[in-house]
């Protein structure tokens, strides 16, 4: 079962993703994100954006990486084989573009046990770090994510 | 293009649809372009042995794929300020041919006060619910 101690857990920022056009085009690609801010400059900063456009799920990527301290941690006593996805929600005060370096501060805001089945949620605040002061610096924004671990009877 | 109006919309519009298929190749390109490598999502053996009924889709993939309607209506991609949804039911995806996953995006709710409208999707795969509660809040001028 989901170790409760960890319930909240508060991590040190990672250490900055830094975010390749042609890491968004590939994303947007597999995700068949076709409109042009996604893949052309010429098209992102005609909206008014500095450089290409992440796809609204992108932040995923920096976020799941930021979870592995957590979920990978044999005493958060969390079976990857035994995970259900629940939910996931991303709220945006920017979007993401390319050339951000985004800084994840993880946060475990719930570790609930009920009916042989854990349910942990954890919540990742996304920050575009400041290259100079090298501190997480302007948030961008949060990704909560929920997962059901099924326990070893069911 | 045209933009959608806030004050044109009415809850209950429906503002598009789309069919979209999640084939085998897809899920190993999400897992490439995504990180996410969980066997579930290209190892039938694998899924089978821990109870799935074959290989399933990332609800990630998913739901990641089933918002491109949404920014194609908006316009913008960065007009979507907040996405979320429950992931209700797996998509199987079959070894030959695709999983097909039918999108239907109308107006939840508008707020004149923030400039944003809700669009609500209904996620659905061989008319079964696959995601539930799926919000996107557009900022439209």
């Amino acid at each position: 079962m989901a170790n409760p101690d960890f319930a909240g857990r508060e991590y040190p920022a990672t250490e900055p993703y830094s975010v390749g056009r042609e890491k968004i085009r590939e994303f947007a690609d597999a995700v068949g994100a076709s409109h042009p801010a996604h893949h052309d400059l010429v098209a992102a900063r005609g909206l008014g954006y500095p450089d290409l456009v992440a796809p609204p799920t992108f932040a995923v990527v920096v976020a799941q990486r930021a979870e592995q301290q957590y979920v990978a941690d044999p005493e958060a006593g969390i079976d990857f084989s035994r995970v259900v996805h629940a939910d996931e929600t991303f709220t945006y005060d920017r979007p993401i573009v390319a050339g951000d370096e985004i800084a994840a501060v993880l946060h475990v805001d719930s570790v609930t046990q009920r009916a042989g089945i854990s349910m942990v949620t954890t919540r990742c605040e996304l920050f575009a770090a400041d290259a100079d002061e090298g501190a997480p610096g302007e948030h961008v924004a949060t990704v909560t994510s929920s997962l059901v671990v099924r326990g070893e009877d069911s | 293009m045209t933009r959608p109006q806030l004050a044109d919309l009415t809850v209950g519009d429906v503002v598009a649809t789309r069919t979209v298929e999640i084939d085998r190749a897809a899920l190993v390109r999400y897992a490439g372009a995504s990180g996410d490598f969980n066997p579930i999502h290209w190892d039938e053996q694998f899924a089978t042995e821990v109870g799935l009924p074959g290989v399933i889709a990332h609800g990630m993939c998913t739901m990641g794929t089933v918002v491109d309607v949404v920014t194609d209506w908006a316009g913008d991609p960065g007009a979507i300020v907040r996405y979320g949804t429950r992931f209700t039911k797996p998509v199987p995806v079959p070894a030959r041919g695709a999983a097909a996953v039918e999108v239907v995006a109308t107006v939840g709710a508008t707020d004149a006060d923030a400039g944003t409208a809700r669009i609500d999707l209904t996620v659905t795969h061989e008319g079964v619910k696959v995601l539930g509660r799926t919000q996107v809040v557009v900022r439209l001028s």
